[in-house]
């Protein structure tokens, strides 16, 4: 295997996801055949070649910082669960 | 002939000869997606009251002098990119009450040039998958053999074109996303140089990766679609400022002494007998038209599949990593705390495969792997990138087959993460180079159509379509899918 069931639920915990104990076995073999076929890159030796981030060579674009109207308030809280005051509602996380 | 059965070019002329109107053309398509839509399942929302809307206000441009090539062209959108005011659910139920407050650019473009919007398609869930299986709501027919799949993820709007539901449509392409479908429902499927379309309300998979593009009849409707849908924008800042071409001034059928590559690795992995010879036989009709068919090669080939599993993935962690279930999107009713309100919401709102692509890409990113996994597989796109720049040095376009195969079977690969990614072995390179690609239906092979894909430089659309098109007056594809009873 690849990768171990406990690095699996590692992951998981990492990419904020939870998976039943047979989601875990399935992801295992799963990810596993996956990272086999993905280590075919290791035939190739990359030493001195460049990472390739972007294919367009353009780097930061900046622009003027002016005021200019933003969207509405309430147009952007339509899609949230919780709202209150205007604001987006979140539970409590201090104590 | 059925108003839906024309192309964008053919139902200009006769609305700017007020020969018929928008209302009538937009009734005829909606009454076309009544009667196939529960065989074709294309459509995840119809958007009938907002199309009628629009057809009475393209209707008044026209009668005003003021049409343009798009004025009251029926179109359908993928569900992945954003329209203000109509649901967007990247067929996950993550967003399955999703309203975006904003218009994508391109869907902007497409209302001020008039065009009507009828609904939005299915997709593999956020875009990733290759048949459309992995849509939370529905899965699409091929429109050609309705136990087959439409390819993927742009799916929907292959197969809605295919079956004559829209005269037009919009996908993205992430690693084959709309010429794989267009090949499998033997349709024009456009995926231009990254860049070259906004991708402002495109709803982000792969950043690096993702580019839209239409789908269409034929080749000179898909030139028209992409005059208008190119361009900078300032909301995209990998959007890139270039002169606008007019696209149409490429649809000639001279192609000769023009130099085409075809690269054996094309015809390697996975290859169909049937689609390899009708490759073959495309190839020998671009010799006929007075091409020079010169022999190239892209070594590192095989190695883009695996490369690109590793950076759309990392990418989509990433990306996917903003659904919190606060601003918009599914959340938990019952939770522990706030990170269990987290991995609750998203475990309940992602599907089976963007959960294995999340996991893949947070693997391939986390500490200890990121060199040997995100790093090593950005070099390996150097290399292809590299491989792309010397082949062009000796040709002006590539050409190869779009799939390995014709439309497959629905449930055929399901089971298999990998025997699925494989559908997009010969159009993942291109996107990794970000260069433009068109696939164009060049024959059937068992009754289902194959895909010619044409790889052009960067920004080499124009060439593209000029090829293209020299190959579909050279070779009428007149076939029509039978499943629906075709009126195409």
């Amino acid at each position: 295997m690849a990768i171990s069931k406990c690095e699996v639920e590692h992951v998981a915990k990492l990419a904020r996801l939870k998976f039943s104990a047979e989601e875990i076995e399935e992801f295992t073999v799963q990810l596993s055949k996956i990272l086999d076929y993905v280590n075919k890159l290791n035939e190739l030796d990359t030493e001195n070649v460049e990472p390739t981030a972007h294919i367009v060579p353009i780097h930061n674009v900046f622009r003027e910082d002016e005021v200019k109207p933003s969207m509405d308030r309430e147009k952007i809280l339509i899609n949230a669960s919780y709202t209150e005051n205007g604001c987006f509602k979140v539970p409590k996380i201090i104590e | 002939m059925e108003l839906y059965s024309l192309t964008i070019h053919q139902l200009k002329e006769f609305l700017h000869k007020k020969e018929v109107s928008v209302l009538e053309v937009t009734r005829a398509y909606l009454e076309r997606i009544k009667e196939v839509e529960p065989q074709i399942d294309a459509l995840i929302t119809i958007t009938e009251e907002f199309a009628l809307q629009r057809a009475k206000e393209a209707d008044e441009k026209i009668k005003n002098g003021e049409a343009k090539d798009l004025t009251g062209i029926p179109v359908i959108i993928k569900d992945n990119i954003s329209t203000e005011g109509i649901r967007t659910t990247c067929s996950s139920k993550m967003l399955e009450n999703y309203v975006p407050p904003y218009n994508a650019t391109v869907v902007e473009r497409l209302l001020e040039e008039g065009a009507v919007i009828l609904g939005k398609s299915n997709l593999d869930e956020f875009a990733m998958g290759s048949s459309t299986e992995n849509s939370a709501f529905k899965t699409t027919k091929n429109p050609w053999d309705l136990s087959r799949v439409p390819g993927g993820s742009s799916g929907g709007s292959a197969a809605a074109v295919a079956a004559d539901e829209a005269a037009f449509a919009l996908g993205s392409d992430t690693g084959g996303s709309i010429r794989q479908p267009a090949s499998l429902c033997g349709v024009v499927g456009m995926k231009p140089t990254y860049g070259l379309v906004s991708r402002y309300g495109l709803v982000a998979f792969a950043s690096s990766l993702d580019q839209i593009g239409p789908f269409t009849k034929d080749v000179t409707d898909c030139a028209i679609v992409l005059n208008t849908i190119i361009g900078h924008d300032p909301m995209d800042s990998t959007s890139l400022k270039i002169d606008k071409p007019d696209y149409t001034s490429y649809l000639k059928e001279d192609i000769k002494g023009l130099k085409i590559g075809v690269a054996k690795e094309f015809f390697s992995t996975g290859i169909e007998k049937g689609v390899k010879e009708t490759v073959q036989k495309a190839i020998k009709v671009f010799e006929d038209l007075g091409a020079d068919i010169i022999d190239i090669s892209i070594p590192y080939l095989e190695y883009a599949l695996p490369a690109y599993y590793i950076i759309a993935s990392a990418e989509a962690s990433s990306n996917l990593a903003r659904y919190d279930g606060i601003r918009y999107g599914h959340i938990a009713k019952n939770y522990e705390d706030l990170i269990d309100m987290y991995m609750t919401g998203r475990s309940e709102g992602f599907g089976k495969e963007v959960k294995r692509r999340i996991m893949l890409g947070t693997y391939a990113l986390s500490s200890g792997y990121y060199d040997a996994y995100y790093k090593k597989a950005l070099k390996v796109r150097t290399l292809i990138k590299n491989d792309f720049e010397r082949a062009f040095e000796k040709c002006d376009v590539i050409v190869g087959p779009t799939s390995p195969t014709v439309a497959f079977k629905i449930g055929e690969r399901t089971n298999d993460p990998l025997a699925m990614y494989l559908a997009d072995i010969y159009t993942v390179s291109v996107n990794i180079a970000g260069l433009p690609g068109i696939s164009l239906p060049c024959g059937l092979s068992d009754g289902l159509p194959v895909g010619l894909q044409v790889i052009g430089k960067h920004f080499d659309e124009g060439r593209i379509i000029n090829v293209a098109y020299a190959f579909e007056q050279a070779n009428k594809f007149n076939a029509k899918p039978q499943a629906i009873g075709g009126a195409r």
